[in-house]
């Protein structure tokens, strides 16, 4: 076992671990945090996306051990003070989820997405969320998601500095 | 004043935002695998690496010794407790259905078959406890191949049936042969369905925990039909009914493949009952490769008979339909969902239709989005295109002549349906101006003129559908043991809030969104006031559960219809309360009010309070303001509509690339058409993804060799197309709403426009099919051997 200590959606934790541990198995089986489901074993799929010092990391494929000292921002600490992140918005007003399953992961990728590319086209948010897996939407919906919500940021981002 | 307090706007047909976003898109969800319960306990199910052996020893004694291991049991260990799978579509009096133990006992049948559980305090635990148990296995000739099984000295996959064949099942209206006899051409056809691997997102997971005290067993299950799973599992374990709960709490996807009864389900249930601790079982995406029911799996011998001016005469299919190893639920009757679909939206004088069941070695196979019907209309599409290539003539022209026309609805097809209401021709003529048909067809043109190496094709598929799963008449001629009924409560509870409990099992589909608006506008209460109870047989107690595009159709009629009813109680008290007769109330956005004198009206609120004091009722009313009402529908439903595919084929790499992709529905009245179009969204990509990316790969000797989402290519954002959708509204007429089905719609009709798309860009090069998915390779191969010929 091995003493790792990490923050998970701004609370501190430190628990010993088994080395092999995947730190989506230490957030949902450990911490209780269930909001990142498992999709598969391949690192294919994308539901367990959470951000790591914020980026984004499948949790699948990351032992928890490598997250010591680390942030982890999952979808369950994605929202501040009971108002949804404006992606969170998004894909609810845009009809981007129907089983919701896929949900976390997508809107965590695309959190990193706008990050880094604050105005994607269409063809880089395709690109962009190629990781992510979805079986219900087509992404068509979750492609308008990602473009609202980016306009949403900048607006808020011009907002802040205006 | 209450005269002008506002009335709730009429919200079917809304689009509105859906009710069950807001614990989605924040991770408040109550996946099966998010359940933790006190002393709960992880099993790991030990799986047959081979397609077809003997079991000689099965040794649990090294998982024993494993770390945090509780117990560990070979088939043999629980054999009579487990019982026999069962299959509910015993679909002609002579089918084969072999015993179908939920852990092997003496022989394994496929790769995945399970042999032993074992029971560990951790995930890691069990799965490490899995690895650590001996089998031995005296490997025997497996058989993959369907044409193959029915050869003389293949080997058996069921040794004491005698055969592979597990059934035949014949369908015919009109002289096939004499009709032929009559046709000037005859084309003829071979069509694959490869095996498909649903892939919901939620891998399946299972909890079950059984009340000391009681007996009581509750079984929590990633599960489209928890109502079916209970009474299954009261029949398979012998476990009182009455003493068994079955939850479906947040269900990730589940496309058929959770509508299904599984082995595992019955495990978690005896394990928790022998060991006395809560159990929970959550599979792997490898390992939902290989035991989850996988989808098609058919080979399509068709014929087609027409005249030479276009006039399709007939129509045969002979039919080889892959039912895996085992029979489940209704791996049989499945390909027959697509018997009385195969005629699709054409007239013709006569169809005769055969289909075959054969057992392999394989994963079974059972319900995948659409079952049997997208199979058919791939089919019919396909062939009619080659007609259409046969007889020198422009593919929807072709079409034209031989479809129902709008004003011949009612229509009775030739395999046997009624079709109440259709309009293909409007569906056909927005879709191709939204595609810009003759356009596309001269660039088309242009482009075979100067040997583009990058052809365009265009794909057509015309199609209709039968959902709404089903007349309980019509299944019970169908040999399906249980009926085709949904139920619905509708509770206006004493503070005004409503509750609709629900027979239906939502996953995915925005239930509690659509139903509220049905009942909102029923009640004339605010949506927002209105909760959905579904998924748990304790809160839910009556229902047939999700599946088959039946949940609006019967399920949302039901509601609506309970709906009415609590109306028609509730204008009896209000009459009552009113001094007045109920025929001189009228009732409007959620009041009654005496008709000439609208300033005087009862709110349903109100009532519902009377109702519940029940101090001033009517002689002989019963307290109380609800009502239930259980829908057996009294035929199908019948979607339509005309999907147009451009694509673009390189010819030198075989690389496919869908340049335009245009879908005009007719799904009947919408209740909500953001759902509406988020549903063809999601069938059209899963028919796209069959046309050209995904397989279920086997080796010879059984192996599934594309056995992870590495190798099994689900289409990601990047893959797909943006639509271009739009709609027609034919209401149905065999319900009030004037709803139809739209869940299996988009992935019934885009295969085929897809791979009409492919094969129309080569046709000139001497391509006329191309087996699915049309991989490069094989688009590339295709073109290499038409320009050989």
């Amino acid at each position: 076992m091995v003493q790792i200590s990490m923050t998970v959606d701004g609370v501190s934790h430190t628990d010993d671990v088994e080395p092999r541990l995947l730190l989506v198995h230490y957030l949902r089986d450990q911490l209780g945090r269930t909001g990142t489901p498992v999709g598969c074993d391949t690192s294919n799929c994308g539901t367990c996306t959470v951000l790591l010092d914020g980026s984004s990391v499948k949790s699948c494929t990351v032992f928890a051990v490598q997250a010591d000292g680390g942030s982890v921002t999952t979808i369950q600490g994605l929202a501040l003070d009971g108002s949804w992140h404006p992606v969170q918005k998004a894909f609810h007003e845009c009809h981007a989820l129907q089983c919701g399953y896929c949900t976390p992961g997508m809107v965590m990728a695309s959190v990193d997405l706008l990050s880094r590319n604050p105005d994607p086209t269409d063809a880089e948010i395709r690109e962009g969320l190629e990781g992510n897996l979805c079986r219900c939407t087509g992404y068509q919906n979750i492609v308008t998601a990602v473009r609202s919500a980016g306009a949403s940021l900048r607006e808020q981002a011009g907002t802040e500095v205006g | 004043m209450t005269d002008t307090m506002a009335r709730p706007e009429r919200v079917v047909g809304a689009a509105k935002l859906r009710k069950e976003d807001a614990h989605l898109v924040t991770g408040a969800t109550t996946w099966t695998d998010n359940i933790t319960l006190p002393g709960m306990l992880y099993l790991s199910i030990v799986r047959s690496p081979l397609a077809h052996a003997r079991i000689t020893g099965v040794d649990v004694g090294p998982a024993l010794a494993s770390p945090g291991v509780v117990a560990a049991f070979s088939g043999r260990d629980l054999a009579d407790k487990l019982g026999s799978m069962p299959c509910v579509w015993p679909v002609t009096d002579d089918i084969v259905m072999p015993p179908h133990p939920p852990l092997a006992v003496d022989e394994v049948r496929y790769v995945g078959d399970a042999v032993a559980v074992v029971v560990a305090e951790s995930r890691y635990q069990a799965a490490d406890a899995a690895e650590a148990v001996v089998v031995e296995y005296d490997p025997l000739p497996a058989v993959v191949d369907i044409e193959e099984a029915l050869t003389d000295g293949a080997p058996l996959v069921h040794q004491e049936s005698g055969t592979n064949k597990c059934y035949v099942w014949p369908l015919e209206s009109g002289d096939y042969e004499a009709t032929k006899a009559k046709a000037d051409v005859v084309v003829a056809r071979r069509y694959y369905q490869q095996r498909l691997i649903p892939n919901a997102m939620e891998p399946r997971s299972v909890v079950a925990a059984s009340a000391a005290g009681t007996g009581e067993l509750t079984l929590w299950s990633s599960t489209q039909i928890p109502h079916i799973v209970r009474l299954l599992l009261a029949l398979v374990t012998g476990i009182s009914e009455n003493k068994i709960r079955v939850v479906a709490p947040d269900v990730g996807g589940g496309f058929g493949s959770k509508l299904q009864f599984y082995p595992e389900e019955v495990i978690a249930a005896v394990v928790a009952r022998e060991i006395g601790r809560p159990v929970k079982w959550t599979e792997s995406r490898s390992e939902n490769y290989l035991a989850t029911h996988q989808g098609r799996g058919q080979v399509q011998d068709m014929e087609i008979a027409a005249t030479r001016d276009g006039k399709i005469l007939g129509l045969k299919v002979d039919l080889l339909a892959d039912m895996g190893a085992y029979l489940m639920i209704i791996t049989p009757g499945t390909p027959l969902l697509g018997a009385f679909m195969y005629n699709g939206i054409y007239k013709m004088d006569a169809y005769k239709f055969t289909c075959t069941g054969v057992f392999t070695n394989l994963t079974p196979t059972d319900a995948y989005r659409g079952a049997g019907r997208p199979e058919a209309t791939y089919a019919i599409e396909r062939i009619v295109d080659d007609l259409a290539a046969e007889l020198g003539m422009e593919p929807m022209e072709l079409r034209r002549r031989n479809w129902i026309e709008h004003h011949e609805f009612p229509f009775d097809s030739i395999a046997g349906l009624t079709y109440d209401s259709g309009n293909y021709e409007a569906a056909t003529d927005r879709a191709m101006e939204l595609f810009g048909y003759a356009a596309l067809r001269a660039e088309q043109a242009e482009r075979r003129d100067r040997n583009d190496p990058v052809q365009l094709g265009i794909g057509i598929s015309t199609y209709t559908e039968m959902c709404g799963l089903a007349p309980s008449r019509i299944l019970s001629a169908l040999k399906y043991v249980a009926g085709g009924w949904e139920h619905a409560s509708v509770r206006v509870l004493p503070t005004g809030k409503v509750e609709v409990v629900t027979g239906t099992s939502p996953h995915g589909q925005g239930h509690a969104t659509a139903w509220s608006q049905i009942a909102a506008d029923a009640l004339g209460v605010p949506f927002e006031d209105i909760e959905v109870i579904h998924g748990d047989t304790a809160r839910a107690p009556y229902g047939m559960d999700t599946y088959g595009s039946r949940s609006l159709v019967i399920g949302g009629m039901a509601v609506h219809q309970a709906a009415e009813r609590v109306v028609t109680k509730a204008k009896a008290i209000a009459a009552h309360l009113m001094e007045i007769d109920p025929g001189d109330l009228d009732f409007e956005g959620g009041a009654f009010r005496v008709k000439g004198s609208p300033g005087t009206q009862k709110t349903v609120q109100e009532v519902a309070f009377e109702a519940f004091s029940a101090h001033n009722l009517p002689d002989g009313m019963e307290p109380t303001l609800h009502a239930d009402s259980t829908i057996d529908p009294q035929t199908f439903s019948f979607p339509h509509g005309t999907h147009l595919c451009a694509a673009e084929v390189d010819t030198e790499t075989g690389a496919v690339r869908i340049r335009s992709y245009v879908c005009v529905d007719d799904v009947g009245s919408v209740v909500n058409p953001v759902i509406v179009e988020g549903q063809i969204h999601g069938g059209v990509t899963q028919g796209i993804a069959q046309a050209l990316y995904e397989e279920a790969v086997y080796d010879s000797d059984g192996n599934l060799t594309s056995g992870t989402m590495v190798d099994y290519l689900v289409p990601a954002a990047p893959d797909l197309p943006h639509f271009v959708t739009d709609r027609t509204e034919t209401p149905a007429t065999s319900n009030p709403l004037g709803v139809k089905g739209v869940g299996e719609t988009g992935t019934i009709a885009a295969t085929p426009a897809v791979v009409n798309a492919v094969v129309d860009a080569l046709r000139h090069l001497g391509v006329d099919d191309i087996r699915m998915p049309c991989s490069p390779e094989r688009v590339w191969r295709a073109i290499q051997a038409g320009g050989a010929r």
